[in-house]
């Protein structure tokens, strides 16, 4: 198959270079690298590349990874195996005569390898490799790949490929100061419709030796780019407020019970967050060690684990301190607050200070475009994720008898006493559930924020802004306040900068307290009086 | 200020109060004249505390008016400016500062200026004091003077927030349920307490002892649902047959 | 009266302690020969100094939290306030003696290229406006923040997340160096007060003196306000709030009153703070620190000032020697004082001897003096 894959390779480059010598260019060529001079060396590249030889590419690739040596006037490549084959010949080569010394590279040889790689690999058989050396050539805009790019574009059935192929084509027309202007011009017709970031950068900086009507026609496209561009830098910013919002209620969800049902101020809340976190640390190297086939599904093992950690840790906390404080809110936030204390110390003390690795599996890497929007896909998940989160709870409050109970807890404990509840013993539960929930939040903040045993500190005050701003005891308030805190906070962000954005936002929620002391969705009449 | 509407001391005409859709006060209305005492009756949820809290301003009501004096709008002050016009009100469970002697709790409570300077250079002169061995007298509670309010007995805390409303001076006093919790004698004593107040002051009682309302023998107003179901002497409500229908669930 | 007798009780007692340290740490610092047992170090000093000044700052935060019920977890920005208006003057004192020798402007902003003094600056190179700004600025802060919150009737955990978020918010921005206050490094290198260098032993026992001095006026403040008819007011306040709305008591103004008040206090121990420590930063204002301010007052006895202070001088002393002895263990046991005090000791040190006190002259009188704290708080 590779044999195969090879030859037609070769085949192919041989069409693109009609132009190259059977014999002789080549190995022409390969001498050069063995000079010691980057000038030579890119030349080399240049020639190697043009050559339209067999192992050009593997020249090249073994020049970018350090694995071209040279020695006694020869060109070697090492095989990844550690085998060394003669570059000239492609034949093995067991017995290395001297001492052989990688090629030295610098940052202009590199810029020449991106170019001569993409060119090369421009009519690989493989799409994604195809893809890939399109947008290398884009970015070095090499004119010597101008004929390959043509030839390619020619061949191209594949949309994506083609669509790159000819940005990049466009890219390097417009730096070659000999192109005609219609060509130019055609060049930023297709730039325009490309429309990105890159195609924006390349049309506001024509050379100087652009003539007057492709400047003026660059110029307009640009704008129209621009004003693309930021209409989908809104849309982007609202997805990272609502990125940002998922984050912030799967914080403050668990919060919003344990405050809204017990009206405990559990300041240790982040410290539950993080002991989910370094659950989820723990399930990861378990599995690294001891089933590393298992990685993928690490987080969906690490969440019930998590939950459970969380939640025991918030029984237990219940039972211990928080009951004896019921009726005395002030108490508890500084009970609450020496236990996150203690948390934080107890994990500084078991893993160490420093930032922990969790690892992300593959599946939650890589983006989704859509427009000129980048979802990168944990984001994704995390949003998909805060609002099952919210829905499965909403569920339960709702449908569970565990729910019922809360829910008459929270609207009129004494009453929800009298009539058989065991209001302690739902104190309880809701705590665990509220601190499972936190738990489960800390397994999705592993996959972006650092595992540390501060990672509950950067939380509490949110989540708390959150919980007050949507209103006590009421879960939807809790969604609607962190979406809406998520979203301001990014939507300020381009115009005030991060730091004055959140100054701005705290004060605003301030300032909205004092305007409606219990949130946006506040139970209101007799009972809340009470 | 619009010039006196009524002449009598408070007048609520047609206010509502709803909370979440449940209509707490429904287009209540009520005229108390001065130095009158006037008893409210009614099943729970009628409206009794939803009217002292509309009077003294800790619930604005969604319509209505509610005038003191003829020219005073209740529903545009809170709770402080109307109790410097001269509404006093008694919770319906004892409030009192249960840290405080019972001396400064009526202390606090007496007619004098009430802003932070003031009581910071404040210094108490005999005249208060004997203010205050007045009203002790008055409440019974001579004896306790320099105990903490905390530590009194439950009709003993009812009498002392009957004297810190006293002490207030105020020309209408609002009265939540003073017998609940009292020995028989002990609400008889209040009766009689009441009926010596009202002499010189309006009193609103609200009270669900009849026993006591009969001692009283004042005028009844009975609330239901948030408005007046019926009104006269004591004997005439009870004979009311809706009256009798609220009460007994017919 | 009883009670006044016992209020005169404490306060000798607290300011003849207070007065024992003004004298013997100078004399044992300045008189006692190094070497001996009795001699008191030089660095010990300003740690002293700067214990008696978070003292102060707990007996603030008690004024309001154990006489009013207001629970404020952003006393830490007050203080650090205070702090920064003392600081502002001291870094114009430093003058040319800078690393860039500016003659006008501080280190930072040369090395931030700045041209001239931003106007926030103008004016503390005079140190009795600098002194006006360390009240002013705190307590205007606590005026605004407070009319705000207490019109609205913000109460209880509700306003203790918002003074968090306030505090946090101000860290946030001091950390700019837009802010033009030093952003991340704060101000510091401060060379000289009142024309006195800042790092010689005498100054720093003239600044623990001067410390302890305000301490004790700051006590006196703070007694003879709790012991006026005002006081009585915020204790009702803090025990039975409507109670006291419906007596015709504009409850908002006496919680902005002792608020600002407080603020101020917290402020002027913020100001003695910096030039013993030779350093403000935004750290101040992080929200822990407030808080652990809190539990100080709590160690102590809410509501008993002698007890604040108490608690502040016990904490930080054994924060001084869990963090050479034990550092692991410091957060530890600042938790577990945490739990414990509010668990096991909800009136404190002075509380509890307080009840023991009450519990043997019982015997001998029915009378009883009022003890201005409650357990429920709120």
């Amino acid at each position: 198959m590779i044999v195969l894959r090879k030859f037609l390779r070769a085949f192919l480059l041989l069409l693109g270079m009609a132009s190259a010598a059977l014999a002789g260019p080549y190995e022409e060529a390969l001498p050069r690298f063995t000079s010691d001079s980057y000038a030579d060396t890119d030349a080399a590249i240049g020639a190697v590349a043009a050559s339209g030889n067999p192992l050009a590419v593997d020249v090249i690739e073994a020049l970018r990874d350090g694995r071209l040596l040279v020695g006694s006037g020869q060109v070697f490549i090492r095989r990844a195996s550690g085998d060394l084959i003669n570059a000239a010949t492609g034949q093995a080569w067991g017995n290395p005569a001297g001492e052989l010394k990688p090629v030295r590279l610098n940052n202009r040889v590199r810029r020449a390898i991106e170019a001569a790689l993409g060119s090369l690999t421009l009519l690989n058989p493989d799409a994604a490799k195809r893809l890939e050396a399109a947008r290398a050539v884009f970015r070095s805009r090499d004119e010597a790949a101008l004929p390959a790019l043509e030839k390619a574009i020619a061949q191209e059935s594949h949309v994506p490929v083609r669509n790159a192929l000819e940005t990049a084509r466009a890219a390097i027309l417009l730096s070659k100061q000999d192109a005609p202007p219609t060509q130019k011009l055609t060049a930023v017709q297709t730039l325009r419709d490309r429309s990105d970031q890159e195609a924006l950068a390349l049309l506001s900086n024509l050379p100087a030796h652009a003539p007057p009507e492709v400047v003026a026609a660059a110029g307009k496209a640009a704008d129209g780019i621009r004003a693309r561009l930021a209409f989908w830098q809104a849309f982007q910013n609202v997805w990272y407020g609502i990125s940002l919002g998922s984050v912030l209620l799967l914080a403050a969800i668990g919060l919003a019970i344990t405050f809204g049902t017990m009206s405990v101020i559990n300041m240790a809340h982040g410290e539950m967050v993080m002991l989910g976190a370094y659950t989820t640390f723990m399930v990861q190297e378990l599995i690294r060690s001891y089933f590393p086939g298992l990685f993928g599904a690490s987080l969906l093992i690490a969440l019930p684990l998590a939950f459970l950690v969380a939640g025991s840790v918030g029984v237990l906390l219940e039972r211990t301190v928080i009951r004896f404080l019921y009726g005395r809110p002030l108490e508890t936030l500084l009970a609450t607050w020496g236990i996150s204390l203690i948390l934080q110390q107890g994990v500084r003390t078991i893993f160490g200070p420093t930032n922990r690795e969790v690892g992300t599996p593959a599946w939650m890497s890589g983006a989704l475009d859509v427009g000129a929007m980048s979802l990168t896909y944990n984001r994704i998940a995390i949003v998909v994720f805060a609002f099952s989160v919210f829905a499965i709870l909403l569920l339960v409050l709702r449908y569970t008898s565990l729910g019922l109970y809360v829910r008459a807890v929270t609207q009129n404990r004494r009453m929800a006493g009298s009539m058989g509840i065991r209001t302690s013993r739902v104190d309880a539960l809701a705590f665990g559930l509220g601190s499972g929930v936190a738990g489960i939040a800390g397994v999705a903040l592993s996959q972006i924020d650092n595992v540390s045993p501060n990672l509950g500190q950067g939380y509490i005050i949110d989540s708390f802004m959150v919980v007050v701003f949507g209103g006590v005891g009421n879960l939807w308030g809790t969604l609607v306040g962190a979406m809406t805190l998520g979203i301001a906070n990014k939507l300020l962000e381009p115009y005030a900068g991060a730091v004055l954005g959140k100054i701005a936002l705290l004060i605003a929620i301030i300032v909205f307290i004092q305007r409606r002391p219990r949130g946006l969705f506040a139970l209101k009449g007799r009972v809340v009086e009470a | 200020m619009t010039a006196p509407v009524t002449p009598t001391l408070l007048y609520l005409e047609n206010v509502t109060v709803s909370f979440d859709g449940f209509r707490a006060l429904n287009a209540l209305s009520l005229v108390i004249d001065h130095a009158e005492m006037r008893a409210i009756i009614g099943p729970n949820g009628a409206g009794k505390t939803t009217m002292m809290d509309v009077i003294t301003g800790k619930t604005q009501p969604n319509e209505g008016t509610a005038l003191f004096e003829g020219t005073h709008d209740l529903t545009a002050l809170d709770e402080t400016a109307i109790a410097e016009l001269g509404i006093g009100r008694k919770f319906q469970t004892p409030t009192v500062f249960e840290m405080h002697t019972v001396e400064d709790n009526l202390l606090l409570a007496l007619k004098n200026k009430r802003g932070p300077l003031a009581t910071l250079f404040s210094r108490q002169a005999n005249q208060e004091r004997e203010r205050i061995d007045a009203l002790l007298e008055r409440v019974r509670l001579t004896a306790q003077r320099h105990r903490r309010a905390g530590e009194l007995s439950h009709g003993q805390k009812q009498w002392l927030e009957i004297g810190m409303l006293l002490a207030q001076e105020p020309k209408l006093l609002l009265i939540d349920e003073p017998a609940a919790g009292m020995t028989d004698q002990e609400t008889a004593d209040t009766a009689d307490l009441l009926r010596d107040i009202a002499k010189s002051k309006a009193v609103i009682v609200v009270e669900h002892d009849m026993t006591f309302v009969r001692d009283l023998g004042v005028k009844v107003t009975c609330l239901h649902e948030g408005s007046v179901l019926a009104e006269g002497s004591l004997d005439a409500v009870s004979a009311n047959e809706r009256v009798v229908e609220v009460y007994l669930g017919r | 009266m009883r009670t006044q007798y016992l209020f005169d009780r404490q306060t000798v007692l607290v300011l003849s302690i207070l007065a024992a340290a003004a004298i013997l740490v100078p004399a044992m610092n300045g008189l006692v020969p190094p070497g001996s047992a009795l001699h008191l170090s030089d660095h010990l000093v300003p740690l002293l100094g700067k214990y008696v000044c978070l003292a102060l700052l707990a007996l603030s935060v008690d004024l309001i939290w154990g006489f009013c019920g207001i629970l404020s977890l952003g006393h830490g920005a007050f203080f650090a306030l205070g702090g920064y208006a003392m600081g502002m003057y001291l870094m114009r004192q430093i003058g040319p003696r800078g690393a860039y020798a500016d003659p006008i402007l501080p280190d930072f902003m040369v090395f931030l290229n700045w041209k001239e003094l931003p106007w926030f600056w103008h004016g503390f190179d005079w140190f009795p406006f600098a002194a006006l700004m360390v009240l002013l600025v705190p307590g205007a802060l606590a005026l605004v923040f407070g009319w705000f919150a207490f019109r609205s009737r913000v109460t209880g955990v509700y306003f203790s997340i918002i003074t968090q978020a306030m505090t946090f918010a101000l860290m946030l921005a001091f950390f700019r160096n837009d802010m033009g206050l030093g952003g991340n490094n704060g101000l510091t290198d401060f060379k000289e007060v009142l024309g006195f260098p800042v790092q010689a032993g005498s100054t720093r026992v003239v600044l623990f003196v001067l410390s302890v001095l305000v301490l004790a006026g700051g006590y006196l403040l703070c007694r003879w306000v709790v012991g006026s008819t005002f006081g009585k007011v915020l204790v009702a306040v803090r025990d039975a709030e409507s109670r006291t709305r419906f007596l015709g008591y504009r409850v908002e103004h006496y919680k902005l009153a002792v608020f600002t008040l407080s603020a101020m206090l917290a402020g002027v121990a913020g100001a003695l703070y910096v030039p013993q420590v030779g350093i403000i930063n935004p750290s101040e204002f992080a929200p822990a620190n407030s808080i652990e301010v809190v539990i100080w007052v709590a160690v102590g006895g809410r509501g008993t000032l002698a007890g604040a202070i108490l608690g502040a001088l016990l904490v930080n002393a054994g924060k001084t020697w869990f963090t050479a002895a034990l550092p692991e263990f410091w957060l530890f046991a600042l938790g577990g004082l945490f739990v414990f005090v509010t668990l096991f000791m909800p009136r404190g040190i002075l509380g509890a001897a307080g009840d023991l006190w009450e519990r043997s002259s019982r015997r001998l009188r029915t009378r009883r003096s009022p003890q201005p704290f409650t357990q429920a708080a709120e």
